[in-house]
């Protein structure tokens, strides 16, 4: 009976532990250029590329999980993957809860809204504001402005735009490389930058779990394909800047 | 398990709490006033007035929750028509959204009941009302109706504890109701095993609380509908 | 194929992943409604106790929480119990097995009643008569009491399934492939969400129809050699 239940809970569980090879990576798959999914269904985007990029040159294979955004900490503490290529902020609150790598990307953040509606950071007050719930952009807005925003937190990026557009919202604020990816796509046409860049020193990083030394190795792999030119070659790809 | 941060965390759940209570008041009170009409028109003699409804009521129960609040809060503001007319202002909000899907949602189910426990009621009776000199809709305002909501409300007892758990999904259109309150906290703390165990508990008590609530409720207008009370021998 | 700007395909695969889903989530469910049936049925107070608890907690939470719940919450406990087991491995629930799960604790809380009833409905007197004829409880529940309780229960788990069927959706939250999310990843490549949200509404209304017509289909079947009262 005890094999039976050991076999039956082998049949339907991933065991992690067995597959010491493989590193499964959690990525958000809603966050374009970043990580996006496309129409065969396959996960694309600069994470994605460099995240594939890592595991060549630490010798392992990958596997990708994708996951809703508000979740993907708890699903990293919840081992349903090893480390996080998701364009995670490296972030004090979240080293409380996991282990960052060396960043692998360096954001800032920038409102976007409607052309000619002259907006911009002093004028947020009681405006409605959209951002991705759990981002740093989210978490600007609510130190800084607190309730004197009506802050207004979305599921996934894409939900936030929608409602630009729709007119739900004055501005959205998120990472400036995903608001210029969007600015460009069709949809955007009357719609555009607004405001002066938000430098908080904003560095992207893998998170792992706290105290897995797979951070170490990951920060070594970074500096590696930096070091071969894989990194501008996966970065030409996405922007004609540098955004290391 | 962290227990103290459940405990931290409780103000800003029962802060949500009270938006999910008014979420599912409003859907309830506005649901009921959908399916009435609707219901009676389920039980009507002519086909072509029963079809309009049971596409509704089809189409309601037919499909999730979750695809209609999406229809209603995201697909409504794909036409440039609806952005432009003058139910805008009630569509940009998602306090709005989420009662209009909810109330939609819970009228197609009352109606049902509505309908099934109109049908219950003997229709001798109103014959017999027609015979007294009542108008049909007199017989119904009189007779019919108040004893279907008497048959029905069991049924509609399990609707309204439906209602207060499908509200949990008023979170994925950014709204602050209970569920969207333990997902931002979440959100800054991780602590997710915690949270929902701790919004899992006060959805529990909501629950309790309605259940019992409808069984008194039940109790006391059923009370001439039973034996009258024989001491044990 | 109809082709949905170039998304047809992957709506097929979505409603095939959420008819997967449905089907585990309806064999965990029954199997979890006739325990929880036998235990308030029971003669034993701990196990009316424990069936009681069961459905009272389970029904009193929403379900998009306990998908979460299972999801975030179970790989602890597995590992726990693995540990017992001999294997001392990390064990957790994919989304599939968490959907599965989490979608057949809620429907087997409301089977329980639907059996509950059905055994009730079942005349004492052949329960008496076959312990007359000698059989234990074991034989007379699986010979005399569970062939006729599919015909009673039948309806019943017809309208539970579909409830289950649209349940399903919420397992696009912790992101299982099935139609839902297929949906979320059409509409962020073409951003037309009504047109949509809409196609996904008619896939699973046609899932609604197709039970429909097979739950017709079963009853007529269950009910073949049985005469109604009064015909």
């Amino acid at each position: 009976m005890k094999r039976l239940i050991a076999s039956v809970l082998a049949a339907v569980v991933i065991s992690g532990a067995a597959q010491a090879e493989t590193l499964r990576i959690g990525t958000e798959g809603a966050y374009p250029p970043f990580n996006q999914i496309d129409k065969e269904g396959n996960l694309i985007g600069f994470d994605v590329d460099i995240a594939k990029a890592l595991c060549v040159a630490m010798k392992v294979e990958c596997k990708f999980v994708t996951q809703d955004w508000d979740g993907i900490i708890p699903g990293l503490m919840a081992k349903k993957y090893d480390a996080i290529v998701a364009s995670m902020s490296i972030t004090a609150e979240r080293k409380k809860a996991v282990d960052f790598s060396e960043r692998y990307y360096s954001n800032t953040l920038r409102y976007v809204s409607k052309k000619g509606s002259s907006f911009d950071a002093k004028m947020v007050k009681g405006k409605n504001v959209g951002a991705q719930r759990a981002t740093i952009s989210s978490q600007y807005l609510e130190e800084k402005y607190g309730k004197d925003v009506s802050l207004k937190l979305y599921d996934t990026q894409e939900n936030a735009w929608l409602d630009l557009t729709s007119g739900r919202l004055d501005a959205v604020l998120a990472d400036s490389l995903v608001n210029y990816n969007w600015l460009k796509s069709p949809e955007a046409k009357g719609f555009e930058f607004s405001g002066d860049t938000i430098d908080i020193n904003d560095q992207i990083g893998i998170a792992v779990r706290k105290g897995d030394a797979l951070a170490g190795r990951l920060s070594k792999a970074i500096k590696d394909i930096v070091a071969d030119g894989t990194y501008a070659k996966i970065n030409a790809k996405y922007f004609p800047f540098s955004i290391y | 398990m962290n227990f103290e941060a459940m405990i931290e965390a409780l103000p800003k759940l029962l802060e949500g709490t009270v938006l999910t209570l008014e979420l599912v008041a409003f859907s309830l009170v506005i649901g009921m006033i959908f399916a009435l009409p609707i219901a009676l028109m389920r039980v009507s003699s002519n086909g072509f007035i029963r079809v309009i409804p049971y596409c509704y009521i089809f189409f309601f129960r037919g499909t999730p929750l979750l695809v209609q609040i999406f229809l209603v809060y995201y697909g409504a503001s794909q036409f440039e028509v609806v952005r432009e007319s003058s139910l805008w202002p009630i569509l940009r909000e998602p306090y709005w959204c989420a009662i209009i899907a909810f109330s939609m949602n819970t009228g197609a189910y009352t109606a049902e009941i509505l309908r099934g426990a109109m049908q219950a009621v003997p229709h001798g009776q109103l014959e017999a009302a027609r015979t007294l000199g009542m108008s049909t809709p007199m017989a119904y305002r009189r007779i019919v109706i108040p004893q279907a909501i008497r048959i029905g409300l069991p049924a509609y007892g399990n609707e309204v504890i439906l209602m207060i758990k499908g509200s949990a999904l008023a979170s994925t259109i950014t709204l602050l109701d209970l569920m969207g309150m333990t997902r931002t906290i979440i959100a800054k703390n991780y602590l997710a095993v915690e949270m929902f165990l701790a919004a899992g508990l006060i959805y529990l008590v909501l629950s309790f609380v309605f259940t019992q609530g409808f069984k008194y409720l039940e109790l006391k207008i059923t009370k001439d509908l039973r034996p009258h009370e024989v001491t044990n021998l | 194929m109809i082709d949905l700007q170039g998304f047809g395909n992957q709506f097929l695969l979505g409603a095939s992943m959420t008819m997967q889903l449905a089907a585990g989530a309806l064999v965990l469910g029954l199997v979890l409604g006739l325990i929880g049936a036998a235990g308030k049925l029971s003669k034993s107070k701990i196990a009316n106790a424990l069936a009681g608890t069961y459905t009272t907690l389970i029904r009193g939470l929403p379900e998009l929480l306990i998908v979460l719940i299972i999801y975030y919450g179970t790989a602890g406990m597995l590992t726990q119990i693995a540990g017992w087991f001999g294997h001392d491995e990390y064990v957790e629930l994919s989304p599939y097995a968490a959907g599965v799960t989490a979608l057949g604790i809620t429907f087997g809380s409301y089977a329980t009643e639907v059996f509950r009833g059905a055994i009730q409905a079942i005349p004492k007197g052949q329960i008496e008569a076959a312990h007359a004829m000698g059989m234990g409880s074991y034989m007379t529940f699986f010979r005399i009491i569970l062939p006729q309780v599919w015909r009673i229960a039948l309806p019943g788990l017809g309208n539970l399934f579909l409830v289950l069927l649209k349940d399903t959706a919420l397992v696009s939250l912790i992101g299982l492939d099935e139609l839902m999310r297929k949906t979320s990843v059409a509409i962020s490549n073409t951003r037309e969400p009504f047109t949509f949200y809409l196609v996904a509404a008619f896939i699973y209304l046609a899932l609604t129809i197709l039970t429909m017509t097979f739950m017709n289909f079963a009853e007529r079947r269950a009910n073949r050699g049985f005469v109604r009262a009064g015909s």
